[in-house]
C-alpha cells in the first residue's frame, strides 16, 4: 500500500472527510432501518425485531469502535476500504436477505450475521474519521463537528427512510442507493489523493462495486421477482419452498392469506364465501353423502365445510404436498381456521398426485370436491382434461355429485365454460353456478353427476354466506358470463391452459 | 439451405475441441456406450464350415430377425392361428431399432420414439393397435385412441433467435418472403396429400406400395430433393432449414442425398384419421416404440429364441435349412423349416442367404447416435413451455424428446431426455467408423455441450449420459432407390424365402416394417396352403 510520505494527503481530503461523516451516518442508519424493517416484515412482531436488530447493531458498532484501536497506521486507506466493504455488504443487504429468506433453514442466522458485520464496519468509521481529522482541528472542535454531522445524518436517514425511500424505491433499491453513497465517499477520497499516492487496488475495487450496485439497481425488478417474498402486500409470516411449490402466508391485521407459487389461495376474511359455495351445492344434492373425496384443497377449508353435513362418515383428502397438509394440520395459527379437521378421525389425508391417484383408484364416492389450482401451466392443465373427468366419473357413485372449481366466468368465460363442456364430454351432466368472493372476484363452479343435477339442494346449519335464496341466485348467469360454445379440453390439445392464459392476460393487461 | 460448413458444426467442433483439450477428462460423467452387439454381429463374417450341428430343430416357418418386421410377422402368424413357427433374434432382446432402455427415473427410447396416427390404408397397423388396446373403439368409422397414448400438448417447440416457439415450422420473426414460401410450400404439399393418381391410388401412401404408380409421380424419384426444391423456387433459407431438419429426422440423410419422391412423401403421405384427436397427432410412450415392440414380443413370447447368430440360410427342394449358433448355449444348431421370413436388413440378408449375394447393391444405411441424458429437473427456457420434442434451429443435433412427457404427475422432477443425431454430413461408412472409434467421454461432451447450448438452465442438472450407436439405423432413400430395380427385385417374394424389412420399402418407419412383416407372414402362409384372413389392404 502506498504510504503517504512527502505530501500530506490529509490536507487535500479534509473537507471531504467532514462531509463523509454526514454520509456515513445516513448510510449507517439506513442499513439498520432496512434490517429492522425487513425482519419485522418477514418475521412479524415488529417490536421484537426492531429491538433486537437495533440492539445487535449498536453492540456491533461498539465492537467496531473497539477494534479501531488495532489500526496503527494508514488510517485513510483503512477508512476507504471500510467504506467499500460497507457499500457492497450494506448495499446488497436487503436483496440478499430477501433472497435467502425462504432458502435457509433459519433466517435469523443471515439476518443477525449481516447486522453484526455492517454494525462492526460502521463502528469503525467514526473513530477512524476522528483520528484522520485530529491534526486538522482542535479536539473540542473535532468532536463537535464530527458528532454534529453524524447526528444530522441520522436525522436525515430517519426522515427519508419512511417518507421517501421505502415508498418510492422499496427496500432492495434503497439499500443499493445507499451502497452507492458509501462507495461515492470512498471514490471521493481516492480522487483527492495526491497523484503519487493513488491506491490502485482500492480504486479498482470501488469501481467494481459501483458497477455491481448500478447493475443491481437495473436488475432490481428481477431480484424482486427472484425474492418472491418481497412482492407480497402484507408481512410474510411463513414461507417454505417445498419440492412442489412455494407456500407463503401473509398477515395484515386479522387478514391471513395463503399464496401458492405467488397465487392467492384464500384470504381469511372471505374464504368462507368460497368454501361454502364450493362444497354445499354439491353435498346438498346428494341424499346421503357418506363417503366424500376432496382433490386438492390441502388447507382443509373445504373439508371443514364437508364435515358440516351430518352423516359424513369418511373424507379422503388427496393433496400433492405433504408440507401443505402438515402445516394446516398442526400450525396453531391455522388450525382455528380449518377447525382442526385434518386431525379429525373421519378424515384421511393422502399425499399423492391427484391424476395418478385417481387413475389407480377403484373406490366410489358420494361426493367429490375438485379444488385444483388454476390451469396456469400445462402440467396443472392436465387436471382439467376429459381424461381426468373420465376417471372422476368412474370414482363418482351413480347418485353422487361432483363439483369443480373452474376460474372466473366473468374474467375468463371461455375457460369457465370449457370446463363445463369438458365434463359433459366425459359423459356427465352439469349445472354451473358462481359466487362473489371479494378477494377473488366473481368465481365459478360446476356441478357434475351421472344423472341430471337436481335444481335444488339442502343446506346444513351454521353457514355464514349461503341461504336458500342465495343458493338459487348463484345459478343465474347474466349476459356477460353466459354459456358459450367451447372446445373439449384434452391432454393432446390443452385448450384450457391457452384460453386461461389469454383471458387472464387480457384482464390483467 | 444454410451454408455447408456449418452443417459439420457438431462433429467438427466437437473433434477440434477435444483435440485442443488433449482429451483431458475432468470428472468422468457416468454413462454407458451401447449399440448393436458388434462382437456377435461380426460372427456373421466367419464362415461356419461343414461341421455337423449339435442339434437339429424343425419348424413350419422360421423368422430370421426380431425387429419390428419380424415381430409383426410372428404377430400375424399367431393372429392367423398358426403356431408352428420360431423367431431367431441375434440380440438378447427383440425390438430392433424399436428398443428401449430403463433406469430408476423412467423407460426411455434407444431408437424410434413415436408412431403417427395411421392412415386409413394402413389397415395392418390399425389392426395391431386395435389388438393391443391402443385403439379403444370406433366412432363414425374412425378409430378412438387411448388418450393417454396420444402425445400430450405441447408436443413440439423450436428454439430460434434465443427464444422457444411452439411447433417446429419457423413461425415468428420471419421475413415476408420466408413466410410466403413456407405457406406456399405447405399448400403445395397439401395438394400432393390430397392428390390421387390416374390409377385411383393416393399419390403418396403409407404403406408406400399403395402409392400411385403414375409415371410423372415416379419420375420424382429420379431427382434429388434439393434439385426439385430449387426448380420449384422453394429457396427460402428458413423453409430449407426446416426441410433439412425433417430429412435428417425422418431419413437420417441430407436433402441433397434423398429423392424428391421421398422428400414429398414425408409431407404428403400422412392422412391420419382419429375420432378423438387431430389426424396429424402421434402416439408415443416413455420407452418410445420399444413399448410397441415389447407388446408384440409379449404376444409371441413363447416363439422367440434370442442370442441366435444366423450363419447361413439356404432354400432347398423341401424347404429351408438354417445354420445358426445358439450363443447363450454356445452350440451350433440347424433349423429345418418349410418356409423362412428373412426379417433382417438387406445388407445382412445378402450375407447369410444363399443366392442373395449382391442383392444389397444400392441399399445404403444412415448411422445415428442416440443419447439418453438423465437430468435432475426438467428443461425450461424463454418463450414456449417445454414440449415433448424440443429442437434448436442452430444445432446439428435433432434436439431431444422428454421421456416423462406422457406422465400425469403435475409436479416436475428428474427426467430422461433422449437426444438424437444422424451422422448425415459424412458418407455413411465414414460415419460408422466414427461411431466405432469415438470414445464415450467424447460423445458425452458433444451431447452435453449441445444440450447446454439449447438449455443453459440445465447446467449442473445432468446426472448421466448413456450413448447408443446405430451403425445402420435407417435405409437411405437416395434418388432412384425407391422405384428402382434393386429395391423392387428385393421386395419380390421368392418362396420358400420371404423378405420382410422396412428397407424393402425404402422408408425406415414402423408402418413399413410392420407392413413388410405382415405381408411376408401372409405370403408364407399362402405358400404353405394355410387359409387365413389378410389384414392388409389390397
Amino acid at each position: 500500500m502506498a504510504d503517504p510520505a512527502g505530501a500530506d494527503p490529509l490536507a487535500r481530503v479534509g473537507p471531504v472527510l467532514l462531509f463523509s461523516a454526514f454520509v456515513v451516518a445516513t448510510c449507517g442508519l439506513v442499513y439498520e432501518l432496512l434490517a429492522g424493517t425487513l425482519a419485522s416484515y418477514l418475521l412479524g412482531d415488529s417490536v421484537t425485531q426492531f429491538s433486537t436488530v437495533i440492539g445487535s447493531y449498536l453492540f456491533a458498532m461498539g465492537m467496531g469502535a473497539w477494534l479501531s484501536r488495532g489500526v496503527q497506521r494508514n488510517e485513510l486507506a483503512v477508512f476507504i476500504r471500510v467504506e467499500i466493504l460497507i457499500a457492497v455488504i450494506g448495499g446488497f443487504s436487503a436483496a440478499l436477505l430477501f433472497l435467502l429468506f425462504d432458502r435457509v433453514a433459519d433466517f435469523r442466522l443471515p439476518l443477525y450475521g449481516i447486522v453484526l458485520i455492517i454494525g462492526t464496519l460502521v463502528g469503525l468509521e467514526v473513530p477512524l474519521l476522528m483520528r484522520l481529522l485530529k491534526d486538522k482541528l482542535e479536539f473540542g472542535d473535532l468532536v463537535s463537528k464530527v458528532l454534529t454531522f453524524d447526528y444530522i445524518g441520522a436525522l436525515a436517514a430517519s426522515l427519508l427512510f419512511p417518507l421517501v425511500l421505502v415508498p418510492q424505491l422499496g427496500l432492495i433499491r434503497t439499500g443499493l442507493v445507499f451502497g452507492l453513497a458509501n462507495v461515492a465517499v470512498a471514490l471521493g477520497l481516492l480522487l483527492k489523493l495526491p497523484p503519487g499516492q493513488k491506491l490502485r487496488r482500492e480504486t479498482a475495487a470501488a469501481l467494481i462495486v459501483v458497477a455491481a450496485l448500478v447493475a443491481g439497481l437495473f436488475g432490481a425488478e428481477q431480484l424482486q421477482r427472484l425474492a418472491e417474498v418481497a412482492a407480497y402486500q402484507a408481512p410474510v409470516i411463513y414461507a417454505d419452498a417445498t419440492p412442489y411449490q412455494r407456500i407463503v402466508l401473509t398477515k395484515a391485521g386479522s387478514d391471513l392469506r395463503l399464496y401458492l407459487n405467488g397465487n392467492l389461495q384464500f384470504s381469511s376474511r372471505d374464504e368462507y364465501r368460497y368454501h361454502e359455495a364450493l362444497v354445499h351445492p354439491a353435498l346438498g344434492r346428494v341424499a346421503r353423502p357418506r363417503q366424500v373425496l376432496v382433490l386438492g384443497g390441502g388447507d382443509g377449508l373445504a373439508v371443514r365445510e364437508v364435515l358440516k353435513h351430518p352423516g359424513v362418515e369418511a373424507v379422503l383428502l388427496v393433496d400433492l404436498d405433504p408440507a401443505m397438509t402438515r402445516l394446516f394440520a398442526h400450525s396453531a395459527m391455522l388450525t382455528p381456521l380449518n377447525r382442526g379437521v385434518l386431525s379429525d378421525r373421519r378424515v384421511t389425508v393422502i399425499n399423492a398426485d391427484a391424476f395418478v391417484w385417481l387413475r389407480a383408484n377403484r373406490r366410489q364416492f358420494d361426493a367429490i370436491i375438485v379444488d385444483f389450482p388454476d390451469p396456469t401451466s400445462f402440467s396443472v392443465g392436465k387436471l382439467y382434461t376429459v381424461s381426468l373427468y373420465h376417471e372422476l366419473a368412474r370414482a363418482l357413485a351413480p347418485d353422487g355429485v361432483a363439483v369443480v372449481q373452474s376460474t372466473s366466468p366473468l374474467v375468463a368465460p371461455n375457460s369457465y365454460w370449457t370446463v363445463a363442456t369438458t365434463l359433459e364430454a366425459a359423459g356427465l351432466s352439469t349445472r354451473a353456478y358462481h359466487a362473489h368472493v371479494p378477494s377473488f372476484g366473481e368465481w365459478g363452479f360446476i356441478l357434475a353427476a351421472h344423472r341430471p343435477v337436481a335444481a335444488k339442494g339442502r343446506l346444513p346449519p351454521g353457514l355464514h354466506f349461503l341461504d336458500p335464496a342465495t343458493a338459487q341466485v348463484m345459478f343465474d348467469f347474466p349476459i356477460d358470463m353466459a354459456r358459450r360454445k367451447t372446445l373439449v379440453n384434452r391432454l393432446d390439445n390443452q385448450v384450457l391452459v391457452r384460453s386461461f392464459d389469454a383471458e387472464w392476460g387480457r384482464y390483467e393487461g | 439451405m444454410t451454408a455447408g460448413p456449418t452443417r459439420r458444426g457438431v462433429i467438427g467442433t466437437g473433434a477440434a475441441m477435444l483435440a485442443a483439450s488433449g482429451c483431458a477428462t475432468d470428472t468422468a460423467m457416468p454413462g454407458t456406450l451401447g449399440g448393436a452387439d458388434m462382437a456377435r454381429g461380426h460372427l456373421l463374417h466367419h464362415p461356419f464350415g461343414d461341421a455337423a450341428p449339435a442339434e437339429t430343430r424343425r419348424t413350419g416357418i422360421a423368422i430370421i430377425g426380431g425387429g419390428v418386421a419380424g415381430l409383426a410377422a410372428g404377430f400375424a402368424l399367431v393372429e392367423a392361428g398358426y403356431k408352428n413357427f420360431r423367431l431367431l433374434e441375434l440380440e438378447d432382446a427383440p425390438g430392433g431399432n424399436a428398443r428401449s432402455g430403463r433406469n430408476a427415473i423412467t423407460a426411455y427410447p434407444l431408437g424410434a420414439h413415436y408412431l403417427p396416427i395411421p392412415n386409413a390404408e394402413a389397415t395392418g397397423v390399425r389392426h395391431l393397435l386395435d389388438r393391443l388396446g391402443i385403439i379403444t373403439g370406433w366412432q363414425g368409422g374412425k378409430p378412438v385412441f387411448d388418450p393417454y397414448q396420444i402425445v400430450a400438448d405441447p408436443d413440439e417447440r423450436l428454439l430460434r433467435h434465443g427464444r422457444w416457439q411452439e411447433g417446429l415450422v419457423p413461425g415468428s420473426a420471419l421475413a415476408a418472403g420466408d413466410r410466403d414460401q413456407i405457406a406456399g410450400f405447405f399448400a403445395a404439399m397439401a395438394r400432393y396429400r390430397d392428390a390421387r393418381g390416374r390409377d385411383g391410388r393416393p399419390a403418396f401412401a403409407i404403406p408406400m406400395e399403395l402409392s400411385s404408380r403414375d409415371a410423372d409421380l415416379l419420375a420424382l424419384d429420379q431427382l434429388s430433393w434439393t434439385a426439385w426444391l430449387d426448380t420449384q423456387g422453394w429457396t427460402s433459407p428458413e423453409l430449407r432449414a426446416h426441410i433439412r431438419y425433417v430429412c435428417r429426422d425422418e431419413y437420417g440423410a441430407e436433402p441433397g442425398d434423398l429423392s424428391a419422391w421421398t422428400g414429398i412423401h414425408y409431407f404428403a403421405a400422412r392422412r391420419g384419421e382419429a375420432a378423438n384427436c387431430d389426424g396429424d397427432a402421434v402416439l408415443t410412450w416413455p420407452g418410445g416404440n420399444g413399448h410397441l415392440s415389447a407388446l408384440m414380443a409379449r404376444r409371441i413370447a413363447g416363439y422367440i429364441s434370442t442370442g441366435h447368430v444366423i450363419g447361413r440360410v439356404t432354400a432347398t427342394a423341401d424347404g429351408v435349412t438354417i445354420d445358426a449358433i445358439d450363443a447363450p448355449r454356445r452350440r451350433r444348431i440347424r433349423v429345418l423349416a418349410d418356409a423362412a421370413i428373412i426379417a433382417v436388413p438387406r445388407f445382412v440378408a445378402a450375407h447369410v442367404v444363399t443366392g442373395w449375394e449382391g442383392s444389397a447393391a444400392g441399399f445404403s444405411y444412415a448411422p445415428w447416435v442416440v443419447a439418453n441424458i438423465s437430468v435432475d429437473r426438467l428443461p425450461a427456457g424463454p418463450g414456449a413451455a417445454l414440449a415433448w420434442d424440443n429442437v434448436s434451429a442452430t444445432s446439428e443435433s435433432l434436439g431431444y424428446v422428454v421421456a416423462t412427457h406422457q406422465g400425469l404427475a403435475s409436479a416436475g422432477g428428474p427426467s430422461v431426455l433422449t437426444w438424437y443425431m444422424p451422422l448425415s454430413t459424412l458418407p455413411p461408412a465414414q460415419g460408422r467408423s466414427l461411431l466405432v472409434s469415438r470414445p464415450l467421454a467424447d460423445w458425452q461432451r458433444i451431447v452435453s455441450d449441445d444440450l447446454l447450448a439449447m438449455n443453459p438452465d440445465l447446467a449442473g442438472a445432468i446426472r448421466r449420459i448413456d450413448v447408443w450407436r446405430w451403425g445402420h439405423a435407417m435405409v437411405r432413400p437416395v434418388p432412384g432407390f425407391i422405384w428402382g430395380a434393386a429395391r423392387q427385385a428385393a421386395a419380390q417374394p421368392t418362396p420358400p424365402l420371404f423378405g420382410a424389412h422396412s428397407d424393402l420399402s425404402g422408408l425406415s418407419i414402423f408402418e413399413e416394417a410392420h407392413y413388410r412383416g405382415t405381408r411376408a407372414a401372409e405370403a408364407a402362409l399362402a405358400h404353405l396352403g394355410i387359409a387365413h384372413q389378410s389384414v392388409l389392404a389390397a
